[in-house]
Formats: structure tokens, C-alpha cells, sequence
């Protein structure tokens, strides 16, 4: 009985599929590697030929330091170059590294406004081959993310944006609907406790805050490894340890 | 001046004879190489200088004043002394080129009667005889001529006056006729009637990108530069330029570097002739890319690097540079350059966003070598949750003389909210030689 309603049920996602579009269905996915995180995933993972959306949280929506290093790992798990397209040449590429995006695979596209950046990362998405496209943007309005999801499907590119404005009160632009397939935000939390002083591993909120065909979730994450991999936190927030401070000789 | 009037005035003086044939020749191929670097139509003005139509590539420069003093300072460094005016027009460029004290001028917009109203008329490039005959009647500033009406001069000295005052303020078009070599490849085509729809324009690009393909196979060449020339009806011409970052024989590829910018032709009345030149070529050979034995190929992606360069975009790669001052241990390649290989081999984290100038911020903290206790950042007070540190950063002495005891201690901290932030103090906190001690805030961690 169970695996009848299986098979209709996967048999009625594969033609809702194709009705969204004709790229999306034959280009796979990247799953995280957390089983929790892509369990709540039609597709088992970060959908290739589609636009995804990260932003910050907090101070983040200024500096998208945690936004732009989650979509560096994940780009790093993607084969093939890696185009990054901005307009604040802001970004240290050594922390990018450490995240396991290798310094030969990314080429930079710097431009003066906004829609220079949207124009690249068009072009970008729509010549196929390339791992994934990577825009720092301020707006993203629902025409624009059209466009881009439209080329992202075209050629089963992932496509990714991050969110970063001028001001942290500007940052309820985004709650606009954009055409994009999932949108998260990425907070940062403290760090994994250490039992010794220090800062340990990263801690990320990460809020699945829109996903076509699926559910929002949201997790406490260990931020990206040495090849952009996360993993679920067991570590809570509230630490006791109060003497965090440290000192590290040598 | 005579020669022995001269010798009478300056002791030692040594004398050259004039080779004119020699000096066009050498200002001929400056011209080329101005052509090649700055603009697509440039040319030899006069007997000593060149002339460029800098519209639309001056930006790619860096604004007109960049440019200027970028090519002022490339004649320099050949032991040139060259002066270089950027105006409305040919006419008052040729002008104030020649007449300015300083070695870069720029006009603006629209500021052309005011610019040249002083200035003496031998700069109107009329003929030896007209400016001396207008001497004579005691005209002495282009100003002076300009106000004096047309008619009674051009029944004494024909219409020349009246022309090169109308080139100078703009009122009759005055096109420069691009430089050429023998040896670049062009393919033109001229149409009996004009054109100017887009899509005519696009047909006939497609068609002089195939003519210029199938010359440049016979020779076995690619080409990195190619313009292409619209000559209008009205006598104008615009040119577009396209560069590419690797030796190029790719119908489609050039096609669509051309197409991507059609939109930017006026086409005015109509184009009368287009004209595909390739300026720098290269030798390129043909060779094997995909094979049935290995199958899927690496992806070639330097027409998409192309497509950003020829749209005004920065392209760019990063590589490690061997430096443990943060700024310094980043450089920037060219996109297509070869494949480099290696990283940074740092164990400490490395912040995702590090702002151009380190931040001043308060800090509360225990000398010599303790982190923070809380500092303020931008008017706001962070408590200093938890820290790492200090990492000793020196100065590179070994480059710069001043850098010999500077030290920058570097700590990672982290704030109530888990925001983490990576913090500078200038001097190791001891030696007031090493640094002012002030405290930085240099980047964010995410």
C-alpha cells in the first residue's frame, strides 16, 4: 500500500517538476552532506539550475561575512570555475581558502553598480560549465531574479546571491518575493565551546526561510571546514565559562 | 632663429640636422602604438603631435584626467616631454596641446569658446600666409577673429578662416581619419544604401567576423584587438573595440563580443560603410581540443572573461603573495593567466571581510599581550565575549626601511552576540618603537 502511494506521489513531483521548468529536473542537486538538512529538500540537496538567496543576520546584513562564506563553501563543492561577481572588493580571500575554495578556481568580476553585477551574473549563468555563479547584491527585484533563474535553468548552473545592504534597516527588503528557489540567512552564533580558553568552531543559525515546493526549517550549524562541509552543532548556546579570555604563547 | 645667431647666444651648442622623413616615421609608428593602447581612431596631427578620439575609452582609464597624465607620464618615462589636451574638439585640443604651460590640460564640456578666446591664432592651423596676413590687420587672439564677422574675411582670405573656426567650436564635424598599417587585416564592406536597424548591423558584423576569420586561418594568426569602424553619412565615425584576453579565431566568440555592443551605435542617417580591422594579432595554431577518447573536456571560459572585459567590467584572479601583513598577502592576476597552483598556508583564521583602511576602535586591555576586554567600534561597545591571540605580524624590513621595528600584534575576539572580529594593536605593547600602540579593528569573521 505504502510503497503504491510512494510511487504516485513521486510520480505527481516528477510532472510538477517539469511543469516549473525544463533545466531543473535533469540537473541534480548538492546535497550538504546533513542528513537533516537535506531530508527537507525535494531534490535531496541545494538544487543545481536554480537561484539561491543568503543573506546575514544581525550586523551581518551589512558585512555578509557569514553569507558570503556559506556560499563559499558550498561553491566549493561544486565542480568546475566558480565565477564571483561584485561591487565592494571587500572579501580576503585566505578565509575563503581555508574554506576550501581554491584561489584558481574563482574569477572576480568587479563592477560599479548593482546592475552590472546582475548583467555578469546573467551572462555568467546563461554560458554554462561553470560550478556556480556568485553575486554580492544590495536589491534583487522580482524581474531581475526572473532573469537569472530563467539562465540558471537554461544551462543547470547553480546560482547564488548574497544579500548584503548599506544598512541594517534596509535589510526587511527581504521579505519581497524574488523569483529564487530557496532563500536562508545565516547568523552568526557563539562559537563550539572549547574546553581550554579560546574561540572554537564558528556557530551559524542557519534559517531556511523559503523553499519552493518544500519546508522552511531552521538548524544551528557548525560553520564550513577546510572543504566547505557543515555539520549540525550539538553545542548550545549558554556557556557557563565566562573566563573565555586567552593567551597563546609561541 | 639662424643657426649663427644661435651659436653667438649659446656657448656649446650642438647642432642637428633635420630629418623630417625620420620624425614622421617615428610619429607615425607612436601613432600606431597610441592606437593600439588607447583608442581605436587615432592619427598623426600636424607635424608634431597625434591626435585621438578618446569618447567612451576614457573611462577604462581611469577618467580623462587619469589618462592624460597616464600617457604624459609614458612619454616620460621614454625621456619625452609631451603635452596632453583632452577638449570638445580636434581643433581646440590642437590648441591648447600647444599653448598650455602645464603638461596636462582638460577642457570641459562645453568650455571650448572659453578656453581658446586668448590664445594666438598661428593655433587655428590656417596656412603660414593667412596668419601672417591677419597679423598684419592686426588680429592677434582667436578670440578677436571669432568676433569679427565672417563675411568681410572671407572675401579677403576665402573660406579657410570660417572653416577651422567652425572645426574648433564644433558648428562642422571634423573626422579623424584612423592610422592604418599595410599589414593589419581588414575586411569592409560598403552599402549602396545606408543602414541603421540593429538587426541589418548584426548580419553584416556576422558576415566581416567570417571575411576576417577565414584571412586570418589562411595566415594562421588570431587576433587580441579588433575594431570595428562605422562610418556614417554624415560623415562621423564611431569605432567599438574588442579585446580578447587569449589569441582568437572563433567565428561565434568575435560575433557575439561585436553584438553585445551593437546597441551602442548611433546609427544617425545611416551607416554607409563598416570596417572590421584586427590591430594586434598573434600567431595561433590549431589544435586538438576535444577527442572522443577523453571525454568531458575542461571548459574554456575565457570568451565569458572576454565578454566582462570588452563591457568595462574588472576581471580579475587572486593569488598568494608570500607576506604576513594581511593587505599585502592577496594579488591580483589576470583572469586568463595560467593556473598558479598554490594557497596561503596559514593555520590561524582568516576573516572573510577586511576593510581597505583598519578601523581605529577604544580598547580596554592589560599590557603587554592580553586581548581586550571590551572595545568600541563605530560608537558601539562590544564586551569581549572570548579571545585568541596575540599573532605577531613584522614589518618587511627587507623592503622598507621604515618597517624595521614595526610590529602588529593581532588577536580574535569574540562579543556576547558571537560576532567575531579580528583586531590589531600597533606595537608590541612594550617598545614604544615598535608602534603607537592604538588599537585597530582590521576585519570581520563570519
Amino acid at each position: 500500500m505504502s510503497a503504491a502511494r510512494e510511487h504516485i506521489l513521486a510520480d505527481l513531483r516528477e510532472r510538477i517538476a517539469s511543469l516549473q521548468g525544463v533545466g531543473v529536473k535533469g540537473a541534480g542537486s548538492l546535497p550538504f552532506g546533513v542528513a537533516e538538512i537535506d531530508r527537507i529538500f525535494p531534490c535531496g540537496g541545494l538544487a543545481y539550475g536554480a537561484l539561491h538567496e543568503f543573506a546575514g543576520g544581525g550586523s551581518g546584513t551589512v558585512d555578509g561575512a557569514a553569507a558570503a562564506l556559506f556560499a563559499a563553501g558550498v561553491a566549493a563543492r561544486t565542480p568546475g570555475k566558480i565565477v564571483w561577481c561584485l561591487t565592494r572588493p571587500d572579501l580576503f580571500f585566505p578565509a575563503l581558502a581555508q574554506a576550501g575554495l581554491h584561489p584558481d578556481r574563482v574569477i572576480f568580476v568587479e563592477g560599479d553598480k548593482d546592475e552590472d553585477v546582475l548583467s555578469s551574473m546573467e551572462e555568467a549563468l546563461g554560458y554554462g560549465g561553470l560550478g556556480a555563479v556568485v553575486g554580492e547584491l544590495v536589491r534583487l527585484p522580482m524581474v531581475a531574479s526572473r532573469r537569472l533563474q530563467l539562465a540558471a535553468e537554461r544551462t543547470g548552473t547553480m546560482g547564488i546571491v548574497v544579500r548584503r545592504w548599506r544598512r541594517q534597516i534596509e535589510a526587511n527588503d527581504f521579505g519581497q518575493p524574488t523569483a529564487s528557489l530557496t532563500r536562508w540567512r545565516v547568523s552568526v552564533l557563539p562559537s563550539e565551546p572549547l574546553p581550554v580558553p579560546g574561540i572554537g568552531r564558528a556557530r551559524w543559525l542557519l534559517e531556511l526561510i523559503r523553499s519552493r515546493a518544500g519546508e522552511c526549517a531552521e538548524f544551528e550549524i557548525g560553520a564550513c571546514d577546510g572543504q566547505g562541509r557543515i555539520h549540525i552543532s550539538a553545542g548550545s548556546g549558554n556557556r557557563s565559562n565566562s573566563s573565555g579570555l586567552s593567551r597563546h604563547t609561541g | 632663429m639662424q643657426a649663427a645667431k644661435a651659436q653667438a647666444l649659446f656657448k656649446g651648442l650642438t647642432l642637428l640636422d633635420a630629418d623630417p622623413v625620420a620624425d614622421a616615421e617615428a610619429l607615425r609608428r607612436i601613432a600606431l602604438w597610441a592606437l593600439m593602447v588607447y583608442s581605436p581612431i587615432a592619427s598623426v596631427d600636424a607635424l608634431d603631435g597625434l591626435v585621438l578620439d578618446t569618447e567612451g575609452a576614457d573611462h577604462l582609464q581611469g577618467g580623462e584626467n587619469a589618462m592624460i597624465t597616464r600617457i604624459a607620464n609614458q612619454f616620460w618615462a621614454k625621456g619625452l616631454t609631451a603635452k596632453v589636451a583632452v577638449a570638445d574638439t580636434w581643433g581646440a585640443a590642437h590648441a591648447c596641446a600647444r599653448s598650455a604651460t602645464r603638461n596636462t590640460v582638460v577642457v570641459p564640456r562645453g568650455e571650448t569658446v572659453r578656453a581658446t578666446e586668448r590664445l594666438p591664432i598661428s593655433l587655428l592651423r590656417l596656412p603660414t600666409k593667412i596668419v601672417s596676413d591677419l597679423h598684419t590687420l592686426g588680429f592677434q587672439t582667436i578670440g578677436e577673429l571669432s568676433a569679427t564677422p565672417r563675411a568681410p574675411l572671407a572675401l579677403r582670405f576665402g573660406p579657410e578662416i570660417g572653416r577651422r573656426l567652425d572645426h574648433m567650436y564644433g558648428r562642422l564635424p571634423e573626422p579623424i581619419e584612423p592610422i592604418r598599417a599595410s599589414e593589419w587585416i581588414e575586411a569592409s564592406r560598403a552599402f549602396a544604401e545606408p543602414i541603421g536597424a540593429p538587426e541589418t548591423i548584426n548580419k553584416y558584423v556576422g558576415r566581416l567576423v567570417s571575411q576576417l576569420v577565414a584571412e586570418l586561418q589562411r595566415r594562421s594568426l588570431g587576433v587580441r584587438r579588433t575594431d570595428l569602424l562605422v562610418e556614417k553619412v554624415d560623415g562621423t565615425r564611431q569605432a567599438i573595440r574588442a579585446g580578447t584576453a587569449k589569441p582568437a579565431r572563433d567565428v561565434a566568440w568575435l560575433t557575439k563580443l561585436f553584438r553585445d555592443r551593437t546597441e551602442t551605435i548611433e546609427p544617425g542617417f545611416g551607416i554607409e560603410k563598416l570596417t572590421l580591422v584586427a590591430v594586434m594579432t598573434e600567431p595561433l595554431e590549431e589544435e586538438q581540443r576535444s577527442s572522443s577518447l577523453v571525454g568531458g573536456a575542461v571548459e574554456d571560459i575565457t570568451p565569458l572573461i572576454d565578454m566582462f572585459g570588452n563591457r568595462g567590467q574588472r576581471v580579475y584572479r587572486l593569488a598568494a603573495v608570500a607576506s604576513d601583513v594581511p593587505e599585502r598577502s592577496v594579488r591580483r592576476l589576470q583572469a586568463a593567466a595560467e593556473e598558479i597552483g598554490e594557497k596561503w598556508v596559514h593555520h590561524w583564521p582568516r576573516p572573510v571581510r577586511l576593510l581597505h583602511c583598519p578601523d581605529r576602535i577604544e580598547a580596554i586591555a592589560l599590557l603587554p599581550d592580553h586581548p581586550p576586554a571590551s572595545i568600541t567600534w563605530r560608537g558601539k561597545r562590544h564586551r569581549v565575549r572570548r579571545a585568541d591571540g596575540p599573532e605577531r605580524v613584522f614589518g618587511e624590513w627587507w623592503l622598507r626601511d621604515s618597517e624595521l621595528a614595526a610590529v602588529r600584534d593581532y588577536f580574535v575576539i569574540e562579543n556576547d552576540a558571537g560576532e567575531r572580529f579580528w583586531i590589531f594593536r600597533s606595537g608590541d605593547g612594550v617598545d614604544p618603537q615598535t608602534g603607537s600602540h592604538a588599537w585597530f579593528l582590521h576585519g570581520i569573521f563570519a
